[in-house]
């Protein structure tokens, strides 16, 4: 287990690398600089900003300072575009909001998911198996982009029960509709992972010997059946996050919560690279923690798995 | 969503490796296919939509480039969907003619899709086949790398490479392309670890034919069912994929139009009363996810030696 979990980090730690070394090298890459602008500074101006901003140095330099920074003292810098901000600054606005709908998206996917699922493969072949089947193939042609409209369609303009945008520190009538939003497709890919290993597993020889020796059904269920057939959710767990934290670019345009991804976009649009970089690494190193997470406790639940 | 099949891959995978003999796999394959009523129905319906757009235009009564000035500004009064008016699906506020515009985006976003599946299958199969066939330290280094990709947040990569590189189509769909092939590449790698201690593959390599030969001419050609429906379930991914980026305005750009960049549009002005705007656009995406979704499953299961 301890040589699995070192093996395990000795891949997240390169892999953190080469999407900083990417990114910084995409960034240098695209043409224009930061100062480019419809009216070009003087070269003297341009130049004595550079100095300051460290942009006169060779390539390896200022990638190696970028890094040194980051590592140290967690700097990624200022902003290019928005010269009294620091990127510090708005991922620290940015990253508290989407990481508070983000966690409840996910308890959401999971908590209604699983019990989804189950409740599908125990009752296999009757009216509500075939309508969690019916909710999880909806879900998958209906993505975030479509469902954030339509619940403003109905929520804001036709029931008017929910406001149609804005964060407002998090009051959970702002959080409804971005959560429904963000977590239904993966509640639906959830619940039908669910549903085929359970069935996969209640068709198992062991479970015909409990049966047949005369346990009762719930402890069937919860000693037998629940573990192994939530094997594959774990291993969905790693892209279903990745998902969620994709997803949020769209949920902060739509609804303007202001989190993350609407400073990423945003950033995009104005070719703000310093703040598109940091936003970059830090979605990066949590999806790779994430990853981690997930496998190492995938390898801590299946007995086949030993390194 | 492309995830959630997987699990059902592998044991295809597995099932594929003990094919018994008989019947040619891909004669049974058909008749099974053909049994299957939602797969056949849903490759009607996407046969029927892909026809429709390419004939479409000539019944077009406006191009998409063409404004009608009547409708422009007062979409909800007068640029209703009509058959007088020749917009058969309405306008939108610019005046702009929502048929032509609804075949031009299914043909862009068609077009990605394909496109992008195309790359992505054509990458991932040489590198997972590689892979798989050379094996020991090789496989080990190409797959970790596989492992690198993978746990990197890929939407906003793409996101970087667009603004790096300009937003273009052509981009969008290397972009995608080049970043949806690791799990093709990892399916097609295990499969090929199956393959390569079979008889055949031992006599090629007596008879001196080289490893590029072999992996491209006895290797690949034994991946192509589960390559098949691998790159049918892909497909729709990245249609997903490519509209999530235009809804953004981030992808295909005006005057060129696509799913996402018309339901956009259409969402955006959902409070005028322009409903036709949203509907057309969305109901077109959802019955070609629905159909590639329902067709990618009926090709696994008319595939599977083990459902015969």
């Amino acid at each position: 287990m301890i040589n699995y979990i070192i093996k395990r980090i000795g891949i997240a730690i390169p892999t953190l690398l080469i999407l900083i070394a990417v990114s910084f090298y995409l960034m240098h890459a695209a043409p224009g600089g930061p100062f480019t602008s419809e009216r070009p500074l003087p070269p003297q101006v341009l130049a004595n900003i550079e100095a300051k901003y460290g942009l006169d140095q060779p390539i390896w330099r200022q990638m190696f300072n970028y890094l040194w920074g980051v590592i140290t003292e967690f700097d990624f810098g200022p902003s290019y575009k928005y010269h009294d901000r620091t990127v510090n600054e708005i991922i620290g606005h940015g990253f508290p909001i989407t990481l508070k709908y983000g966690f409840w998206s996910f308890i959401v996917a999971v908590g209604v998911g699983i019990p989804l699922g189950a409740i599908a493969a125990i009752r296999k072949n009757t009216w509500i198996d075939y309508l969690a089947v019916g909710v999880s193939i909806g879900a998958q042609v209906l993505p975030n982009f479509v469902m954030a409209p339509l619940l403003i369609i109905v929520f804001t303009l036709w029931l008017d029960w929910l406001p149609g945008g804005g964060w407002n520190g998090g009051a959970w009538q702002y959080l409804v509709m971005p959560v429904i939003a963000l977590s239904t497709s993966y509640m639906a890919s959830i619940a039908r992972i669910t549903r085929s290993s359970m069935l996969e597993v209640l068709n198992t020889n062991y479970i015909r010997t409990a049966r047949s020796k005369g346990l009762p059904t719930k402890v069937i269920f919860f000693r037998h059946v629940l573990k192994p057939s939530l094997l594959p959710v774990i291993s969905y767990l790693g892209p279903a996050f990745v998902g969620l934290i994709t997803g949020s670019v769209l949920i902060d345009i739509y609804f303007s919560t202001g989190g993350m991804g609407y400073f990423f976009v945003n950033a995009a649009f104005n070719r703000d690279y310093s703040v598109m970089m940091g936003i970059t690494i830090v979605v990066g190193s949590l999806t790779i923690l994430f990853s981690l997470i997930a496998d190492l406790l995938y390898a801590w639940i299946d007995p086949k798995i030993r390194y | 969503m492309i995830v959630a099949n997987k699990g059902k891959i592998k044991t295809m995978a597995e099932n594929l490796s003990e094919s018994g003999p008989g019947r040619s796999l891909w004669k049974d394959a058909r008749m099974r296919f053909i049994q299957n009523k939602a797969a056949t129905i849903s490759l009607f319906i996407l046969l029927s939509i892909v026809l429709f757009s390419f004939i479409g235009p000539y019944f077009a009564v406006w191009s998409y480039e063409q404004i009608d000035w009547n409708a422009m500004g007062s979409a909800a009064r007068v640029g209703m969907p009509s058959i007088e008016s020749g917009h058969y699906f309405g306008t939108d506020d610019l005046g702009r003619d929502l048929y032509s515009r609804v075949i031009q985006g299914t043909q862009i976003s068609l077009m990605v899709g394909v496109l992008g599946a195309t790359v992505a299958v054509i990458v991932g199969t040489l590198y997972g086949a590689t892979s798989g066939y050379l094996g020991g330290k090789t496989d080990q280094i190409m797959m970790r790398i596989v492992d690198i990709l993978m746990s990197i947040p890929y939407m906003f990569v793409l996101i970087l490479l667009l603004v790096v590189f300009g937003r273009s189509i052509g981009m969008l769909f290397i972009g995608i392309g080049l970043l949806s092939w690791l799990d093709m590449s990892r399916i097609v790698r295990g499969q090929t670890l199956n393959l390569k201690n079979k008889e055949f593959i031992e006599a090629a390599r007596v008879t001196g034919v080289s490893d590029f030969k072999i992996i491209t001419r006895h290797i690949v050609p034994n991946l192509l069912g589960i390559v098949a429906v691998y790159a049918t379930l892909l497909v729709p991914g990245i249609i997903l994929a490519e509209s999530f980026i235009s809804f953004l305005g981030l992808g295909v750009q005006e005057p060129s139009t696509s799913w996402g960049a018309l339901i956009k549009e259409g969402a955006g002005t959902i409070s005028y009363d322009t409903e036709w705007q949203l509907l057309f656009p969305l109901a077109f995406f959802v019955v070609s996810l629905f159909c590639f979704y329902f067709i990618g499953d009926g090709l696994r299961d008319a595939l599977d030696p083990k459902e015969r």
